[in-house]
């Protein structure tokens, strides 16, 4: 299972290597969101929880572009058929998509972390950067559980770029609550805090539960 | 006595209120090569999708290769290899990484990979993305991904519908020989000459399935009306 | 297919009564009994309202969330139904949960929404969700497919409904510990009362008009299948 996963997660990544089609449009996304709150919030720098909420809000809309393509490829050039016919675990299917996805969030992170510390962030982000990674990762982990099954469940729709974002939004608010009083405490301009350890639990609880309500669901969604 | 390949005992799908497939009984041997006859919309595809296990049926039994569809399904996997309308083939990847990616997921040796490049005839344009080959090239490459497992029995949907009479030749044997074959398509004539059974469907039914040399013209001509 | 009719509408006449019968004296108790509440007046009694909508349109959606999960189990296709109906009543009701909530915000505090209100926001995010269930269902065209995807939704939003509950406690609570808590809790016993009985008439309602739905739809599905097993037997006799 973990050989199929890890082969279904290359075939991912080399796709979107030659297609570029994902990776660069969410971090095109995510800049461009930045430029648009500065000049809607009408400020040079932010702190606290505004700043907390421009992050989430540009990792957030990047994430749904994200959610959007993971399918894409599967159902128009009819891949999912191929790999419903070879002997593999399905749940390796909803395993690769949930590390494509959660490579695609921490590459993008990657680049929009430093632009926003240049960008909008006015306290100074070295120091509250290792906590801030801890709760990006775990953040990461349940926008790629979420996003895997709502991608797969919004696949079969004619309006998918419709559906991806609204179904995608509302399920990750728990996570947003938690990610952004998190940040919130990073991001004042006072200087980080340490964060209280209640929203790193609701958002491994949350990554968990979805997780496991995915490997319970996806037969279903794969079956005819 | 040859053993049974496909058994089907009154097999229905459904495709919300229209029935595609209705109460289709049939029993092809090992080793056979079976003509599926018919309309557009008679259930041709439906048939050899509900076969390799993509659909699963709504009535009767289905028994493929010795396991009850669709309790068994996960045993004829890779055992039955189906070349469809779509290629199933990533445009944006090449053959080879294509071939390599599902040998992987089917547990086929790589060696194999090269082998069907070969014997397709892609030898110089295998390390191109699918989307810079013409329709008949793919079709080649969708027919070594259909047989990469070596499977017992082969459903080919229109299978020749892309290609020049060369590349047909050459695809043919590749997918027909030492299996059982089950092959759809519109052109009744040639493929009642390479088959040895043939099934008429029509709304879902069975209009006939007998030896291929006993189907008359008139008979051909029914479905179609 | 030869499933075996399930007959939803018995009792449905006896039931609509029962609900009749509740709802009306729950809503002569809370103008004819019930205190006015000392700070808020008249225009509190919308409680009564709300929060029985609120709470069973919740259960309603957790029961969809059931109806799916039972459909993919067993596939039978029934439960879908079953599981689209309680939905879709349950959105309806949760729509007028909104606006008796923001009438209520408005008469509590002044203000038409308030953050503050854990209850409400997860009632929102909770709501927005849902709203997505019809265009998801009538976007799928394969009817198979279209079961099953609605039928994964149900399962997914029905366990999400509790959790986001928790998330949005624990985030506004932290700050602002104005619940709906404090509200109900210390309440004089002639409104629990009363609140029980509305309560009680709501979740009848629901259940009244989702057998209604369900018969009248399950009628429609055996009449359309019986015609269209006549025209397909004639089109096979004609042939003949």
């Amino acid at each position: 299972m973990i050989r199929d996963t890890l082969a279904l997660l290359r075939k991912d990544l080399l796709l979107e290597l030659r297609g570029r089609e994902s990776l660069p449009a969410m971090a095109l996304l995510a800049g461009t969101t930045m430029v648009v709150l500065h000049f809607g919030l009408g400020r040079n720098t932010v702190s606290g929880s505004i700043a907390s909420g421009a992050l989430w809000v540009t990792l957030l809309f990047s994430a749904t572009l994200g959610i959007n393509r993971l399918f894409v490829a599967e159902q128009e050039e009819g891949g999912l058929d191929a790999v419903l016919l070879t002997p593999i675990d399905r749940t390796a299917i909803l395993v690769a998509k949930t590390l494509t996805l959660f490579i695609y969030m921490t590459l993008l992170e990657a680049i929009v972390v430093p632009a926003f510390d240049l960008l909008l962030l006015g306290p100074p982000l070295w120091p509250a950067l290792l906590q801030l990674m801890g709760v990006l990762a775990l953040a990461n982990f349940g926008i790629a559980t979420v996003g895997a099954v709502v991608g797969a469940i919004a696949v079969q729709s004619r309006i998918r770029d419709l559906l991806a974002p609204l179904l995608a939004l509302p399920l990750l608010v728990p996570a947003l609550i938690a990610s952004a009083k998190s940040t919130a405490l990073l991001f004042d301009a006072s200087g980080p805090s340490q964060i209280p350890g209640r929203w790193p639990l609701i958002l491994a609880l949350y990554a968990l539960v979805f997780g496991l309500l995915g490997v319970a669901l996806y037969d279903n969604l794969l079956d005819d | 006595m040859a053993e049974t390949a496909i058994e089907l005992v009154a097999a229905t799908r459904n495709y919300g209120d229209r029935v595609a497939l209705d109460n289709l009984s049939l029993n092809v041997p090992e080793g056979s090569r079976v003509a599926v006859l018919g309309a557009n919309g008679a259930g041709k595809t439906t048939l050899l999708r509900l076969l390799c296990g993509l659909l699963r049926p709504h009535g009767g039994e289905v028994e493929v290769l010795g396991s009850k569809l669709p309790s068994e399904a996960w045993a004829i996997r890779g055992k039955v290899g189906l070349l469809a309308h779509e290629p199933m083939l990533y445009r944006a990847l090449t053959v080879r990484e294509n071939l390599t990616h599902q040998a992987r997921l089917l547990n086929v040796e790589a060696s194999r990979v090269n082998d069907l490049i070969g014997r397709v005839g892609m030898e110089r344009r295998c390390d191109e993305p699918l989307r810079n080959l013409s329709r008949g090239m793919v079709q080649r490459a969708a027919a070594a991904r259909a047989v990469l497992a070596d499977p017992a029995l082969m459903l080919l949907d229109e299978p020749y519908a892309n290609l020049d009479p060369g590349g047909a030749a050459l695809i043919s044997p590749l997918l027909e020989d030492g299996r059982t074959v089950l092959i759809s398509g519109h052109e009744p004539r040639m493929l009642l000459e390479r088959s040895n059974i043939a099934l008429g469907l029509r709304d879902g039914r069975a209009a006939f399935f007998k030896p291929s040399t006993e189907v008359s013209d008139s008979e051909v001509e029914g479905l179609y009306r | 297919m030869t499933e075996s009719p399930t007959v939803h509408g018995r009792g449905l006449r006896r039931l609509a009564f029962a609900t009749a019968l509740t709802l009306g004296t729950a809503y002569s108790l809370v103008f004819f009994w019930t205190p006015n509440e000392a700070d808020q007046g008249f225009i509190q009694k919308i409680f009564y309202v709300h929060v029985p909508l609120a709470i069973v349109s919740l259960c309603g959606f957790m029961a969809g969330g059931v109806f799916g999960l039972i459909q993919l189990r067993t596939g039978k296709r029934v439960w879908d139904m079953r599981s689209y109906v309680a939905i879709h009543l349950s959105l309806m009701l949760a729509t007028a949960a909104l606006i008796t909530g923001a009438i209520w915000a408005k008469a509590s505090w002044g203000h038409w929404w308030v953050w503050d209100e854990p209850v409400l926001v997860s009632f929102l995010v909770v709501f927005l969700l849902y709203a997505c269930y019809q265009p998801l269902r009538f976007s799928i065209e394969d009817p198979e497919r279209q079961a099953r995807a609605a039928s994964v939704f149900a399962v997914v939003a029905g366990a999400f409904v509790p959790l986001n509950f928790a998330a949005v406690r624990a985030a506004v609570s932290y700050t602002h510990p104005r619940t709906l808590g404090t509200t109900t809790g210390g309440m004089p016993g002639s409104m629990m009362l009363t609140f029980l009985v509305a309560l009680l008439g709501m979740s009848l309602l629901f259940v009244t008009l989702w057998k209604f739905e369900m018969t009248s739809k399950n009628a429609r599905m055996r009449l359309a299948s019986v015609k269209r097993r006549i025209e397909r037997d004639m089109a096979a006799g004609g042939t003949a």
